[in-house]
């Protein structure tokens, strides 16, 4: 179990040097008592006490970094069992196998298929970012020539062999894109991890049943291997949830070290239906699995499968904001209506998703609150006039359309007054109150 | 090495709920463990999967229409369908027509339908208004006299309305759906009104209301999971009620889901696209914690049924 900040404390030199980036040793052992913070940081505490207190210290499910530069991802750093406790912080990764016993035309279509799944949502960049390559053929040099192919599609490596060298011809192939090697089984770990720790590579460690896998994967943590990803393999779905909620109960509720490390589930090898494998990889999303390898890519199941990851990794104490600007609803010209409402991303994705229903083309203004709703942010003092002035005298509005009607939502119909004094040139229209209500409203004042 | 099995022991239980009478009734709820924690606890009632049947629809997206077209006029054909052909567990009518700001059908029209869907199909059925706190209220009561003994699930009562809603089911004996926006407290808070009014908390169902994939789904997970973490581990006695989902309703109203390949062909095909979206919200949800989960395409209704068993295995 983990020591508290004071029993850190106490085995720390308490001089203050700072050298760690803490003002105090204090201050340090009570970030390495919350995990947020490395114990290499203090260079005078003793070997003795680094082994002591390394367990103690290590975040209860270690990060996991995959790839390298802009595209690498990392997985683990988990804290609670529950998004709501906190947040859950590694957005789950989706990634789709390739294997070199597959033709050309279906290692190209799968490829370009990763390549096309890109998607931007609320700011954010959505896509699949692992690419899963398989060596089934047994062939060393085909194996390689399917890993050079698969690195020009930029996205982190998972090289799967479970012989050794033909993970050697792999890694070779990989070069310095930092893969992540799967996986160590009961018949190769000492080689695999071997291997694993002579490249500096994560490497996966895969076993039927739980028993096995503590096993294993104490092993590993034995050998002092810090980035390991776990693979519980019933690929059976309902075995494999179970296993999946107990590995991350152990880690954080009983500080178990063989299961303090990321997951990875395949969904692609526990069915041959395309639409129950994506939703048992939804299933995985929320229920803990760190990377989620699919057989394909298409974005008819990844769309969704990505909005899932980032609705579930949410912050809930934060608010999703969309950016302060003019959105064009439809194609909206000189004469098309003017609304504003705020910046939180329901609102916007409401509001936007009924104008767009309505096929009344619009101009959409987002006001900056803070990403909080209409009311919320009028009773903050966010979405009132001055600063909604403010927001339509900068945007540029002005130009762009010809009449002078501003649209504002019925919940701040009180505004109105004083929003037409802060903008004098502007008629000020009470819309409606709830979204929903926006198309008959729109077809009624368009033709008015 | 053996693993020990981290296990938490519920101290409260989910009310078993009844919906349906005679050879109809399913029971709902009676868990004592999160979803599918069946190392824990125990599940004794499955959630149930729903089929939405609208008593008029308007333009459906395609993926729909393809699956809808022969039945979606006539709601007793389609709650036979869903039943017979797709496997519902029970139908789900929401009586659209009612709308105010629609056909403003009256009540005892959509009474009419609400007793011919009750006759055709051997599973429970859940009638919903349209959120018009007067009209619902009128509905329920109509309904709730015209269907005296079939213990049918009338929602939503909110707040506002929970008196009118709440009074007929209980003189009637069905039981009511209480809808609150997307908040523990205002969910308990509801309960505690209908309790006080009379009602048996083991005739209460919560919609917590449905956020779809994109659009909420993360508020609506939480305060579901909220809702039985406190039931279970706090045995708070007013959150201990089933969760409603309606998924369909909210899932195809999303331009992602209903939108075509035309004005959308970076999304794919709209067909399995639009099953995705309702199906992965209803994973989501069902992992949260939903009892009754309501759906639109046969589809979803297949996958989530098949992850149910699955699940339970």
């Amino acid at each position: 179990m983990g020591l508290s900040g004071l029993d850190i404390f106490k085995k720390l030199p308490k001089t203050n040097c700072k050298e760690c980036g803490f003002p105090t040793c204090l201050a340090f052992a009570m970030k390495l008592a919350a995990g947020q913070a490395e114990l290499e940081k203090c260079p005078y505490v003793s070997e003795e006490v680094k082994a002591e207190l390394a367990e103690a210290s290590a975040p209860p499910i270690r990060g996991v970094t995959v790839g390298v530069g802009d595209e690498a991802f990392k997985v683990g750093e988990e804290l609670v069992l529950y998004r709501h406790e906190k947040t859950f912080f590694n957005p789950t990764v989706l990634g789709v196998l390739v294997s070199d016993d597959m033709d050309d035309a279906q290692v190209d279509q799968l490829l370009g298929q990763v390549k096309d799944c890109v998607h931007e949502r609320v700011g954010v960049t959505l896509k699949v970012r692992a690419v899963a390559v398989k060596a089934a053929s047994g062939d060393a040099a085909k194996f390689k020539a399917l890993v050079e192919k698969v690195k020009g599609v930029s996205r982190p490596i998972i090289l799967m062999a479970e012989d050794v060298e033909l993970m050697k011809a792999g890694v070779e192939a990989a070069g310095d894109t930092r893969p992540l090697l799967y996986a160590a089984t009961e018949a190769n770990i000492d080689a695999m991890a071997a291997l694993a720790q002579e490249k500096g590579l994560p490497l996966a460690v895969k076993a039927e049943d739980l028993d096995k896998l503590a096993e294993l994967a104490q092993k590993l943590v034995d050998m002092g291997m810090k980035e390991v990803v776990l693979d519980p393999a019933p690929r059976k779905p309902g075995q494999t949830f179970k296993d999946l909620v107990a590995i991350r109960r152990a880690a954080l509720n009983q500080k178990f070290a063989p299961f303090g490390f990321p997951t990875i589930t395949f969904p692609c090898e526990e069915t041959g239906d395309e639409l129950y494998e994506t939703a048992l990889a939804g299933l995985y999303i929320c229920k803990y699995g760190g990377i989620v390898i699919l057989s394909h890519a298409e974005p008819w199941r990844m769309y969704p499968l990505l909005v899932l990851v980032l609705n579930i990794y949410t912050d809930p104490q934060r608010p999703m904001a969309v950016d302060s600007k003019f959105y064009e609803i439809g194609n909206p010209d000189e004469n098309s209506p003017v609304l504003v409402t705020t910046n939180f991303s329901l609102t916007y994705f409401i509001v936007s998703g009924e104008i767009e229903g309505s096929k009344i083309p619009a101009w959409l203004g987002v006001v900056d609150c803070d990403g909080q709703s209409v009311l919320t942010a009028w009773a903050a003092g966010k979405f009132v006039p001055e600063v909604i002035a403010k927001f339509i005298n900068t945007s540029g509005i002005a130009e762009k359309v010809k009449h002078r009607k501003l649209i504002i939502p019925g919940y701040v119909a009180q505004i109105s007054g004083e929003l037409e004094e802060e903008l004098p040139d502007w008629e000020i229209i009470v819309g409606t109150r709830e979204a929903a209500d926006l198309p008959a409203f729109l077809r009624q004042f368009s033709t008015t | 090495m053996a693993f020990n099995l981290p296990t938490e022991t519920a101290k409260g239980r989910i009310r078993e709920v009844e919906i349906g009478a005679g050879e109809k009734a399913r029971k709902v709820g009676g868990e004592n463990c999160m979803p599918f924690y069946l190392w824990e606890g125990e599940m004794p009632n499955k959630p149930l999967v729903a089929c939405e049947v609208l008593d008029e629809v308007g333009e459906l997206p395609s993926a729909l229409e393809k699956v809808l077209g022969d039945v979606k006029d006539d709601p007793v054909a389609w709650a036979k369908k869903a039943v017979e052909e797709w496997g519902a567990d029970a139908i789900f009518l929401c009586l659209a027509s009612t709308d105010p700001k629609g056909s403003n059908r009256p009540a005892e029209e959509a009474a009419e339908t609400v007793m011919k869907v009750e006759e055709a199909v051997n599973v429970p059925l859940i009638v919903y208004g349209t959120e018009d706190l007067d009209k619902d209220a009128e509905i329920a009561r109509v309904v709730a006299t015209k269907a005296e003994g079939k213990n049918l699930v009338i929602g939503p009562a909110k707040e506002e309305n929970h008196k009118k809603v709440g009074a007929p089911a209980i003189g009637y004996k069905h039981v009511v759906s209480a809808m609150t926006p997307i908040d523990v407290n205002l969910a308990k808070q509801l309960n505690i009104l209908l309790t006080n009014l009379g009602m048996e908390p083991d005739k209460l169902i919560i919609d917590p209301t449905t956020g779809a994939l994109g659009y909420g789904l993360e508020y609506t997970y939480s305060v579901m999971e909220r809702l039985k973490i406190a039931a279970l581990m706090q045995d708070d006695s007013m959150t201990q009620m089933p969760l409603l989902a309606n998924i369909g309703l909210q899932a195809w109203k999303t331009k992602e889901a209903k939108s075509s390949i035309e004005d959308y062909p970076e999304w794919g095909d709209p067909e399995k696209r639009g099953i995705m979206w309702e199906t992965l919200t209803a994973v989501a949800l069902l992992m949260a914690g939903a009892n009754i989960l309501v759906l639109r395409h046969p589809e979803s209704i297949r996958l989530v049924k098949q992850l149910i068993t699955d699940l339970s295995a």
